[in-house]
């Protein structure tokens, strides 16, 4: 139970995948115009990073050195792929949003680096716990990011309106801002860090 | 574990079967369901367009052009068009109600790709008593083009190219139906070569 | 002209990178030097456009044909995957100088989601063969255009005094967002393009 505990903590601070080991840029910065947006990319990834921990430290014996990376892939893809059938189906509002950064998850190097670094040497519980996370500490990543460029762009968080119209800066929805907002996190965490 | 040519094989195809079965699983339960929510949100958004319940026959037509692809839904209470441009992130595709006299009484907007809290305001941008209304208006005698361009439509803010190709579906759609320029021939001669959908 | 549209889109209008947000990490991983983003830039730019044509085949062929769109994204990781294998196998025997210069990039490449992005949106936004090399081509073109100048920027950045929090990781996607607002410049550029040449 303590080990569990171990490895979530690890993810969510200090192995957390945006802000310390740096992984997964494409969609931390494509899918965070918003609080909302940011977050169900940051769930969907929890999602498949989970299943295939587990998938994977439950095969690991099974899977030959020399073809274990093709293995790995197809298994992601093919969680990918049933997740995308699945938000197709059930939510298709968040399914249109996110677009191409939902297929596009098979190649978050996060979920294969997981994989390969975590899941292919550990049991299935404590690879669950990875998962969890991992998944945990990029889904606040994006949140926040999410959060903060959608208060400076607009002025809400969440949808909820804080301040008026006025007194966005829309360049921070727009794509500049997703890289100058990371930016700043990343000094913000380096500085607490210290 | 050791590889070696025999254990890589059965390893691989094992684990490629596995993957495409449960695949095939997953879309078989889910593939009606997406196609029932596409069909609920068309339903939905004829009656959307067109302000009232329309008579439960439809009569539906498909219209392709070089360019685009017209599907026109008609009712005794107008006619629903869909219809799609090309905006600043990708396709747009909207659904727009004529009412008989070819006065615009409803759209909304089915597809699209627009940046968030820019161009994707315009699922309500242009609807009534929002800035860019133009519920109500008529493209026979109004200026269906953003003031920018000399139009009578205030653009969305920021968002010129997407309240370009917004309009451009929307006037597209008119002259379909309406037929008000030369284009009608040009397309009726094409209708029948089967579109890109 | 269309294809001197869909190129110069491509290059600058949506850049990749600095628009789109593919193929962020070697945008920042391989960055350091102008040298090895030229190389990556011209590695990618061939895996791409052969990428392209392989997967465009695949869907128009196979996956539609037998109503299997749903293995899209599986069917595309694979053969980029095992194209990438081969395009190294192939080029240690035939040209072991190009080998010597982009060898080092290719591994990299798999994980590079410009690839399999590229290659679902071609099939999304509906294009022939042709329209989709050329995308390909010049969406190459405007990555290692990104790299080479964020590249140069980096060099630069190296001389300066920056605050110690600031530095490395920060900075450097300061600079990118400096420079994506630069490219944003030419947002519009298209549609004055589609009046010119009379396609609106």
């Amino acid at each position: 139970m303590n080990n569990s505990i171990k490895y979530i903590w690890n993810g969510i601070v200090k192995e957390n995948p945006t802000f310390v080991l740096l992984l997964g840029m494409c969609p931390t910065l494509g899918t965070t115009s918003s609080a909302i947006n940011g977050m169900s990319m940051g769930l969907a990834t929890t999602f498949v990073l989970i299943l295939s921990n587990l998938i994977i430290s439950l095969i690991k014996d099974y899977v030959p050195d020399a073809v274990r990376i093709p293995c790995y892939v197809v298994v992601i893809a093919s969680l990918v792929t049933i997740l995308q059938m699945l938000m197709q189906a059930y939510v298709p509002d968040i399914y249109a949003t996110l677009g191409l950064f939902i297929p596009l998850i098979v190649v978050n190097c996060i979920i294969l680096g997981r994989a390969e670094a975590f899941a292919a040497k550990h049991g299935a519980v404590d690879s669950i716990c990875d998962g969890i996370g991992i998944g945990i500490g990029f889904t606040l990543a994006l949140t926040l990011l999410g959060g903060v460029r959608e208060f400076l762009g607009t002025g809400a968080v969440f949808g909820q309106v804080l301040q008026g119209e006025d007194f966005g800066m829309l360049m921070f929805v727009l794509a500049p801002g997703a890289f100058i907002a990371l930016g700043f996190l990343i000094a913000l965490v380096n500085k607490i860090k210290k | 574990m050791e590889s070696n040519l025999v254990n890589m094989v059965m390893v691989l195809c094992v684990i490629a079967v596995a993957a495409a079965l449960s695949l095939a699983i997953v879309n078989a339960i889910t593939s009606t369901q997406i196609a029932k929510i596409e069909k609920d949100n068309l339903e939905k958004g004829i009656k959307e367009v067109l302000g009232a319940n329309p008579e439960d026959s439809l009569d539906v037509e498909e219209i392709h052009d070089s360019t685009s692809t017209f599907v026109l839904y008609k009712t005794e209470i107008g006619i629903a068009v869909k219809t799609q441009s090309n905006g600043f992130g990708g396709p747009i595709e909207v659904l727009v109600g004529f009412a008989p006299d070819s006065t615009i009484c409803g759209y909304k907007i089915l597809k699209h790709s627009e940046t968030p809290g820019l161009g994707a305001k315009a699922g309500e941008w242009f609807q009534r008593g929002n800035k860019g209304d133009i519920i109500g208006k008529n493209p026979a005698n109004t200026s269906m083009t953003v003031s920018k361009d000399g139009g009578d439509i205030d653009a969305i803010t920021a968002s010129t190219i997407t309240s370009r190709a917004f309009l451009k579906a929307v006037m597209s759609a008119f002259d379909r139906i309406y037929g008000s320029t030369h284009e009608t021939s040009d397309a009726s001669t094409q209708e029948k070569k089967g579109g890109k959908q | 002209m269309e294809y001197v549209l869909i190129f110069i889109t491509a290059i600058f209008v949506n850049n990749i990178v600095l628009a789109q947000f593919l193929g962020i990490c070697p945008f920042l991983g391989v960055s350091r030097k102008i040298g090895t983003a030229g190389g990556m830039g011209a590695a990618v730019t061939f895996v791409l456009v052969l990428a392209t044509i392989v997967t465009f085949l695949l869907q128009k062929y196979v996956l539609d044909p037998c109503g299997l769109g749903y293995l899209q994204t599986i069917a595309f990781i694979l053969v980029i995957a095992a194209l990438v294998q081969m395009v190294e196998i192939i080029l240690k025997k035939v040209s072991p100088s190009l080998y010597q210069a982009l060898g080092v990039f290719l591994p990299l490449i798999t994980t590079n989601c410009c690839i399999l992005g590229v290659a679902i949106l071609v099939i999304q936004k509906d294009y022939s063969m042709l329209q989709g090399v050329v995308y390909a081509f010049s969406t190459a073109l405007g990555f290692a255009l990104a790299m080479i100048v964020f590249a140069g920027l980096r060099e630069q950045l190296e001389f300066s005094k920056v605050p110690k929090a600031m530095r490395g990781m920060p900075i450097a996607l300061i600079t990118a967002g400096l420079l994506s607002m630069a490219f944003m410049g030419f947002s519009g550029v298209d549609g004055g393009l589609k009046t010119l040449f009379g396609l609106n």
